[in-house]
C-alpha cells in the first residue's frame, strides 16, 4: 500500500443556486496517477481549484502528508508543492515563454539560467521548447509543453492536468503520456482530470467518478471497462452512434487549388488543396494543430475570399462571396474558437442565434429581426442538444464551455444546412454530450447534408467520418477511406513528407 | 517674414521646457494602460495637478513643495477613478472622461484665487562646465531639475519594464487578467498602484506647466497636452522609449509654431496654433493604418475575480 500524499474529507463548496462539490472524499497516494472522471458542470473544476487555493471550501479538510492543509492562496498551494496545468491554457501571449515561465514561479532564477533549466528540464522529459519564443507562435500542443515545464521547474509533489490530451495528437499524447509515467517512477502524484475514458484506462491507477458535485465511485481503470465508467458519470445509458449505410449524392462541394497566404505573417498559408465532398458524406479532416485548420475553415466559411474558381458550392463558383452569401444556400460553418469567434460573448443565446441564423432560419425580415422567432429558435436549440443555462436570455460568456459549444453546435445543425464546415465539434465536451452531437453530425450527413469534420481527436474522425485527410503544413492529404486505416498510416498522413516530432520542435 | 529671427539654439531649449509636461503624463498614463487600465482622465488630472501645486507653491514658496502636493493631488484624483473602475467595475471609458470634466471643474473652482499671481519657480541647474559649452550647454545643459527627472523617470520605467519582476507582472496583468489571476497574482491591486503612479506623474505633468514653463495659473491651462500625452502613449505603441520621442516631436511642434507665429509666418495664426493637434491626428492615423502594434491585450477590459 501506498503512503498517502492528499487526503480529502467530506469537501463541502456551494455557491448561489448550486453545489459544485457535496461531501468530496478521496486520497491521492505518493507515485499514484489519480483519475478524477466527471460531466461538465460535475464539480471537478471547483474540487481541483481547492486544491490549488484559488477557491476555499465551505466545509471539510484536507490533509498533506498527515498535516492539515488549507491553502489560502495559490502562493501557498505552490509552496507545498501542488502544480497545475490548466485546461483553458493560463499563459500571456505577448510574453516569451521564459517570462511565461518565471510568472508561475516562486522565486524564478536570473533569466539566463532559467532558459538553460528551461532547455535541460523541456530535453530530460522528452518536451522540446525554445524559451525565447513569444508564446502567440505556439501551437496548442507547445503552449500545453510551457505550461508544463513551468510546473515541473517547481518539483512538484502533486501535478494536477486538467484536460491536457484534448488538443494533442496521437503521438503528442504518447510523448506527454511518457512524460508523465517518468514523473510517476520519480514519485510525483499525478491528478489527471479527462473525458477520455480509453486515456485513463491507459494510464490512471485509480479513478475517482463525480456527478452532480457528489463522490460517485471508485474504481480501477485498468479494471473496468470505458462504457461501466462513462455510465457512472452520466448515471445512465447513452447511446453510441449508429453505424449506417452511407449513400453519397451529387457533389455538393468541390475544392480546387486552394492557395491562401498566412494571415498578418502568423498563421499557416494553405498550400494547393483540392478535394471534393458529395451529399451524405463525412469528410474528417485530422493534423497537428496549427497546420491550417482555422485557416480552411475561414476560406470554406467565407470570412477569407479565395481566388476565383477554387470553391464551389452545389456547382456555383463561391469563392468571393462572404460568409452572408454562402450561409444562405445552405452552406454553414462552426469555428473552433467558442468565445470571440464562434459566438460573441456578452451577447445572449438568443442574439448569437440571430447572428448565423438570420437569415436562413427566417428570423430576420425586411431588415428587422423578429424576436419572437429567435427567442423560440435558440430555445429549440437549448432544448434539442441539452445545452444546461437558465434560458436563451444568459450571455454566451457565462456558459461553461461544454455548454455554449453544445449551443453553437447546435444552432448550425438545427438550421438544416447542405454542407457543414466544423472545427472540433466536441472539444471541451463531456461523453454524454459528445455522442449526442457526434450522433446530430451523423444523423444530419444520413439526411443528405456534406459533412467535414475538423478535429484533433482522431477516435472521433474515425467513429464518424467516412473519409480521412490530413492538414500538415497547409497542404492536404489524399483522402483515403477510414475504413482499413490504422493509426501508423494516419500518422504519417499528418506528418506529411517530414518527421513529425522534428517539424514540431524547430523554432 | 523673418525666419532669421528663430534662433535654433533658443529653439532646442524651448523644445525640452516644453516636452516635459507631456513626457511625464505619458510616461504615466503608458505605465497604467501596460496594467490593462485605460484612465481617459490625463487632462484632469494634470490641470488638478496644475491648480494644487501652484496654490502649495505659491503659499509655502517653495516650487518644490508644489510639485509634491501636485503629485498627491494626481494621484488622490486618480484614486477615485481607481475605485470607481476597480472596484465597482465602471466603464473605464465613461469614468475617465468624468474625470476629465471634473478635474476641469474643480481647478477652475481651486484656482479662482491664484488668477493673476506669478509663482516661485524651478532654478536652473548649473551643471559646471557642461553648461558653459557653447551652444550645446544652453540648448541642453541650463535646464531645471524636472527636466532631467522626467527622463530619468523614463528610462527608469523601462528598465522596471523590462528587467524586474514586478514589470513583468504588471505587463502580464495588462496582457491577460484571467490568466495573472488564475496563477495568483493580485490584478485590482496591481492596477491600484499602476492608476496611482499614473495619476501622481500626469500631477507632476501638470505643475510643470503651472511653475515653470508659464509660469502662473489661468483657467483651463493645460489646453489639451493630456489628451496629446494619451495619443504619445499609441504614438508610442507602449514603449518607453518612443514615449520621448513622441512628447519631444509634439513639444518640438508646439514650440516651432510659437516661433513661427513671432517670426511672422504668411500662415493664419489659428491654423498654426492647430497645429500639434492637427499632427496628433495625422500621425495616429498613420500608426493605426499600420495596425495595432503592442497594445497591451487585457487594455480596457474590466476585471472580476468570478468563477
Amino acid at each position: 500500500m501506498q503512503d498517502t500524499l492528499l487526503s480529502i474529507n467530506g469537501l463541502t463548496k456551494a455557491y448561489p443556486g448550486v453545489i459544485a462539490n457535496d461531501n468530496v472524499s478521496f486520497d491521492i497516494g505518493k507515485g499514484e496517477i489519480h483519475a478524477l472522471l466527471g460531466e461538465n458542470g460535475a464539480g471537478k473544476s471547483t474540487l481541483v481549484k481547492m486544491i490549488y487555493g484559488l477557491v476555499s471550501p465551505d466545509k471539510g479538510a484536507m490533509t498533506w502528508n498527515g498535516a492539515a492543509f488549507a491553502p489560502p492562496k495559490p502562493s501557498a498551494a505552490r509552496q507545498a508543492g501542488v502544480a497545475m496545468v490548466f485546461q483553458h491554457f493560463s499563459l500571456f501571449d505577448a510574453l516569451s515563454v521564459a517570462e511565461n515561465v518565471a510568472l508561475g514561479m516562486e522565486n524564478p532564477p536570473k533569466p539566463r539560467d532559467l532558459a538553460a533549466r528551461i532547455r535541460q528540464v523541456s530535453e530530460q522529459y522528452g518536451l522540446p521548447l525554445d524559451p525565447s519564443r513569444d508564446v502567440a507562435s505556439l501551437s496548442a500542443g507547445e503552449r500545453q509543453r510551457v505550461e508544463i515545464i513551468r510546473c515541473l521547474l517547481q518539483d512538484p509533489r502533486l501535478l494536477i492536468m486538467d484536460e491536457p490530451t484534448s488538443v494533442l495528437t496521437p503521438q503528442e499524447v504518447d510523448i506527454l503520456f511518457e512524460t508523465l509515467r517518468k514523473l510517476k517512477s520519480e514519485g510525483t502524484s499525478i491528478l489527471y482530470i479527462s473525458h477520455k475514458l480509453e486515456e485513463i484506462r491507459a494510464l490512471c491507477d485509480h479513478a475517482t467518478i463525480l456527478r452532480h458535485g457528489k463522490n460517485v465511485g471508485t474504481c480501477t481503470p485498468a479494471e473496468t471497462s470505458a462504457r461501466q465508467m462513462a455510465e457512472m458519470m452520466v448515471g445512465s445509458s447513452f447511446a453510441t452512434p449508429e453505424a449506417r449505410d452511407v449513400q453519397l449524392g451529387d457533389t455538393v462541394l468541390k475544392v480546387t487549388n486552394l492557395s491562401l497566404p498566412a494571415l498578418d505573417g502568423i498563421g499557416t498559408p494553405l498550400r494547393d488543396i483540392s478535394f471534393e465532398l458529395r451529399q451524405g458524406e463525412v469528410l474528417g479532416i485530422g493534423g497537428v494543430a496549427g497546420n491550417g485548420q482555422d485557416e480552411l475553415l475561414m476560406a470554406l466559411s467565407g470570412e477569407r475570399l479565395s481566388q476565383p474558381g477554387s470553391v464551389a458550392f452545389q456547382g456555383r463558383d463561391v469563392s468571393q462571396d462572404g460568409p452572408g452569401a454562402r450561409r444562405l444556400p445552405g452552406l454553414l460553418s462552426a469555428p473552433e474558437e467558442r468565445l470571440g469567434h464562434a459566438a460573441a460573448p456578452d451577447m445572449s443565446l438568443t442574439e448569437n442565434g440571430v447572428l448565423t441564423a438570420g437569415h436562413r432560419a427566417g428570423l430576420v425580415s425586411n431588415g428587422f429581426i423578429d424576436w419572437g422567432k429567435a427567442r423560440s429558435f435558440a430555445e429549440d436549440v437549448i432544448a434539442k442538444f441539452d445545452v444546461r443555462t437558465p434560458g436563451p436570455q444568459v450571455a454566451a460568456r457565462a456558459l461553461s464551455g461544454g455548454n455554449l459549444q453544445k449551443y453553437v453546435v447546435g444552432r448550425e445543425i438545427v438550421q438544416k444546412p447542405d454542407l457543414l464546415v466544423i472545427n472540433q465539434p466536441t472539444w471541451g465536451v463531456d461523453a454524454a454530450a459528445a455522442a449526442a452531437i457526434r450522433q446530430a453530425l451523423l444523423d444530419l450527413a444520413h439526411g443528405g447534408a456534406a459533412i467535414l469534420v475538423i478535429s484533433q481527436d482522431l477516435d472521433e474522425l474515425m467513429e464518424i467520418s467516412d473519409r480521412f485527410a490530413a492538414l500538415n503544413e497547409g497542404r492536404l492529404s489524399e483522402p483515403r477511406a477510414v475504413q482499413g486505416l490504422d493509426m501508423e498510416q494516419i500518422g504519417l498522413m499528418m506528418g506529411g513528407a517530414h518527421d513529425m516530432e522534428v517539424a514540431h520542435a524547430a523554432p | 517674414m523673418d525666419l532669421s529671427s528663430i534662433s535654433p539654439i533658443l529653439l532646442v531649449a524651448s523644445i525640452m521646457v516644453s516636452a516635459t509636461p507631456i513626457m511625464l503624463a505619458a510616461i504615466g498614463e503608458l505605465v497604467v494602460e501596460k496594467s490593462g487600465t485605460l484612465n481617459l482622465g490625463v487632462e484632469g488630472m494634470m490641470i488638478t495637478g496644475a491648480v494644487v501645486g501652484f496654490a502649495a507653491a505659491v503659499n509655502t514658496t517653495s516650487p518644490l513643495v508644489g510639485f509634491a502636493a501636485a503629485a498627491g493631488a494626481g494621484a488622490l484624483l486618480s484614486l477615485v477613478f481607481a475605485i470607481l473602475t476597480q472596484y465597482l467595475l465602471s466603464n473605464q471609458v465613461a469614468t475617465g472622461l468624468g474625470l476629465t470634466l471634473a478635474g476641469l471643474g474643480l481647478s477652475a473652482l481651486l484656482g479662482k484665487p491664484y488668477e493673476g499671481i506669478k509663482s516661485p519657480t524651478l532654478p536652473k541647474l548649473d551643471l559646471g562646465p557642461l553648461s558653459d559649452i557653447p551652444g550645446l550647454g544652453t540648448m541642453f545643459f541650463k535646464h531645471d531639475i524636472m527636466v532631467y527627472l522626467s527622463i530619468l523617470l523614463v528610462i527608469a520605467v523601462w528598465a522596471f519594464l523590462k528587467y524586474t519582476r514586478a514589470g513583468l507582472i504588471l505587463r502580464a496583468v495588462g496582457e491577460s487578467h484571467d490568466s495573472a489571476h488564475a496563477l495568483g497574482y493580485k490584478v485590482v491591486r496591481v492596477r491600484m498602484l499602476a492608476i496611482l503612479f499614473g495619476g501622481a506623474c500626469a500631477g507632476l505633468g501638470g505643475a510643470y506647466l503651472s511653475l515653470v514653463r508659464v509660469p502662473q495659473w489661468t483657467e483651463g491651462m493645460t489646453a489639451g497636452a493630456g489628451w496629446i500625452a494619451l495619443a504619445i502613449v499609441v504614438f508610442a505603441s507602449w514603449r518607453p522609449w518612443r514615449i520621448m520621442v513622441g512628447a519631444y516631436l509634439f513639444g518640438g511642434i508646439t514650440v516651432l509654431q510659437l516661433n513661427l507665429q513671432a517670426a511672422g509666418v504668411k500662415v493664419p495664426v489659428a491654423l498654426l496654433s492647430a497645429s500639434p493637434y492637427l499632427v496628433t491626428i495625422l500621425v495616429l492615423v498613420i500608426i493605426s493604418a499600420r495596425g495595432a502594434h503592442g497594445a497591451p491585450a487585457s487594455l480596457g477590459r474590466s476585471f472580476h475575480a468570478s468563477n
